[in-house]
């Protein structure tokens, strides 16, 4: 079982919603769309479902065009953001929906729903009516109507946006393992970073209607192709800066602060990707360099503080753990790990790959 | 605790309370005094107590213009519900459409409601009126001055063509306000076109039908200018609903007590409906 898109593009008047893509999604695999609003992430999954139909391109699914196919037809199902259920009918009704007008028998139904609902800890609030479950059963609600077809494609469009944090952490942690024993594939659509971490599996990074990479997220997070892939793939936002290398020396071209580096790569001008964790108010690593800083904002989340200094011209943003107190205008002392730095070359592509 | 005593707010009440005295409870109480009483002019008046209630409760004039204006309510609501809800279901969503048809909706709602009479009457005239005249040429035999039958149908027609618009509004403000990934869910589920409409559309619109149900409730059942204009509750008394029998009571006869306690009642059951209607709504609430 694999879902296959060829070429695929989609034009709305003069606008490309998206660029010529050609994606393919193997079975039992969740995979990431990760691009922020209006990247093209809604799109890709109603022309994966087939709820839009491409402008251009294919669509296979297990070695077969379903171009154009309507969605009824196609074996899916889909989470929105918002809690889509129906309002009148009961938790039991809402999850039984989709089996009930595929003409599954009620004792089936029974069975299958009762598991689901289990799976999902509803089980407790089946009689109840969506309104009077808080967002999190609501979603679950909906989550539970998507998982009992046992549909082939399984969409998910920022099932988690709408939910106050403490749910979307209960919920994310909970949703990998849902997926875990199912032939099925999961498409999961986020604008967070650290969603896609926490889901693992593989991730597509978007920007403007344009898959730039895809592989497994790990992969992705660590080894970028590019430097947009880099930057969508980043939370707080990742550092950039332009440096010269010759021999084994480095050097930004802003400032004075100086690195030996072992990447192997020619001398010359290269752009460099810092991640602000990688960036902290205390060593880290064996090759961390010092730079100083004049403080611009100082936030403390608890267990991490995010610092933003300039330095030059330039603005950086660190991630350090723990509560770092420092002060609006400060001068102070930062490290970088050199080891974790990501060299890409004047056409933005990754050279110090492995 | 010292609280401040400050009797200066007060002078911030006075100007609410000068106002629901005129425009409320001053001729109110005027009617409620007339109701118990019986006047010849010159400003004599005698106390006749609960007779006037009575009479009226009693009275099968009363009781044949009640059924009548429950039967057009009736009707009515009967009719331009469905025919509100099917309009806004086929009107556009998006482009250059959604203008257009709105504000063909709306002309019947801002014509003066005397206009609206005197227009049909001119239109259903059956020598000389568009509709009459073709309904005629046709082969029927129509003549809403003189048939009741007749009269009724077009005095139906008319409010139907006044006000379904209203509830084409409000369905349509309903309709809008369903986001679009609930069809979506509904198109994967592979629900069909009447179930989409029975558990998505339908229980979605509840909240502005249930407003619609009541206007158009109240509305219908306080009728007069237009049923006045074009029919002046004929032929005989058989398009008088309530509130042109009552003026026929109290200006046409001057039977001021009588018609004052009617106005009463007439207002209790209004109150009445209205209060059922609310409790049901909340009540509605208070489960979902």
């Amino acid at each position: 079982m694999s879902l296959e898109l060829k070429n695929v593009e989609k034009k709305v008047g003069i606008d490309t919603h998206i660029h010529p893509t050609s994606l393919k999604l193997e079975k039992n695999t969740i995979n990431v769309l990760l691009g922020s609003t209006l990247a093209g992430k809604t799109t890709l999954m109603q022309i994966m479902a087939g709820l839009d139909k491409p402008t251009s391109g294919e669509i296979w699914f297990n070695d077969e065009n379903v171009t154009g196919m309507k969605v009824q037809k196609r074996n899916c199902s889909m989470v929105y953001q918002q809690f889509i259920n129906y309002p009148n009918y009961t938790v039991y009704e809402n999850i039984a929906s989709p089996l009930a007008i595929t003409g599954v028998k009620n004792d089936e139904i029974k069975l299958r729903v009762g598991k689901v609902a289990e799976l999902l800890k509803l089980s407790a609030m089946l009689n109840k009516k969506p309104d009077e479950l808080s967002g999190g059963q609501q979603q679950r609600t909906a989550l539970a109507r998507a998982l009992v077809k046992d549909s082939d494609l399984i969409l998910l469009d920022e099932p988690l946006a709408n939910l106050d944090f403490k749910l979307r952490e209960e919920l994310r942690e909970e949703l990998p393992k849902l997926f875990e024993d199912r032939d099925c594939i999961v498409v999961y659509a986020t604008t967070e970073p650290s969603d896609a971490l926490m889901i693992g599996g593989n991730t597509a990074t978007l920007l403007e209607g344009k898959v730039i990479q895809y592989g497994k997220t790990l992969e992705v997070y660590n080894r970028p192709e590019n430097l947009i892939s880099a930057k969508v793939f980043s939370d707080p936002p990742m550092n950039i800066a332009e440096i010269t290398k010759s021999g084994d020396n480095c050097k930004f071209t802003d400032n004075d602060v100086q690195w030996k580096s072992s990447a192997k790569i020619k001398d010359g001008t290269y752009k460099i990707g810092i991640r602000p964790h990688n960036i902290t108010t205390y060593k880290e690593g064996n090759n961390s360099v010092e730079i100083n800083g004049k403080v611009q904002i100082s936030e403390l989340s608890g267990s991490e503080s995010l610092i933003h200094f300039t330095n030059g011209s330039l603005n950086w943003v660190s991630l350090s753990n723990g509560t770092q107190q420092k002060n609006v205008g400060e001068d102070t002392k930062l490290y970088m790990n050199t080891d974790e730095f990501l060299y890409f070359d004047q056409n933005n592509r990754l050279v110090n790959n492995g | 605790m010292n609280k401040t005593i400050n009797q200066k707010a007060w002078y911030f009440v006075i100007p609410v309370f000068v106002l629901v005295a005129f425009n409320a409870a001053i001729p109110l109480m005027t009617v409620v005094n007339y109701s118990f009483q019986e006047t010849f002019g010159n400003n004599v008046f005698a106390w006749e107590g609960t007779r006037w209630f009575k009479q009226i409760l009693l009275s099968e004039r009363f009781h044949a213009s009640l059924g009548r204006q429950f039967a057009f309510t009736f009707i009515i609501l009967l009719i331009q519900i469905p025919l509100g809800i099917a309009i806004a279901l086929t009107m556009p969503k998006k482009g250059w459409g959604v203008p257009v048809c709105l504000i063909l909706m709306s002309m019947p709602l801002l014509i003066p409601w005397n206009v609206v009479g005197a227009m049909w009457n001119i239109f259903a005239l059956p020598d000389i009126g568009f509709l009459g005249h073709s309904l005629n040429a046709m082969g029927f035999d129509y003549n809403f001055t003189q048939q009741p039958g007749d009269a009724w149908f077009t005095t139906i027609l008319m409010d139907v063509w006044h006000w379904t618009s209203l509830v084409v509004l409000l369905s349509y403000a309903g309709l809008n306000s369903i986001q679009p990934a609930y069809y979506q869910a509904a198109e994967i589920d592979g629900a069909s076109r009447w179930a989409t409409f029975r558990y998505i559309e339908l229980p979605k619109m509840k909240k502005v039908l249930t407003l619609a149900i009541l206007l158009r409730f109240m509305d219908s059942f306080m009728i007069y200018t237009e049923p006045f204009v074009l029919t002046g509750g004929g032929p005989g008394n058989t398009t008088a609903f309530l509130s042109i029998d009552l003026v026929k009571m109290a200006l046409g006869q001057f039977d001021l007590g009588p018609a004052a306690a009617m106005s009463l009642i007439y207002f209790f059951i209004v109150l009445l409906v209205c209060w059922v209607f609310y409790n049901l709504m909340m009540k509605n609430e208070a489960q979902s």
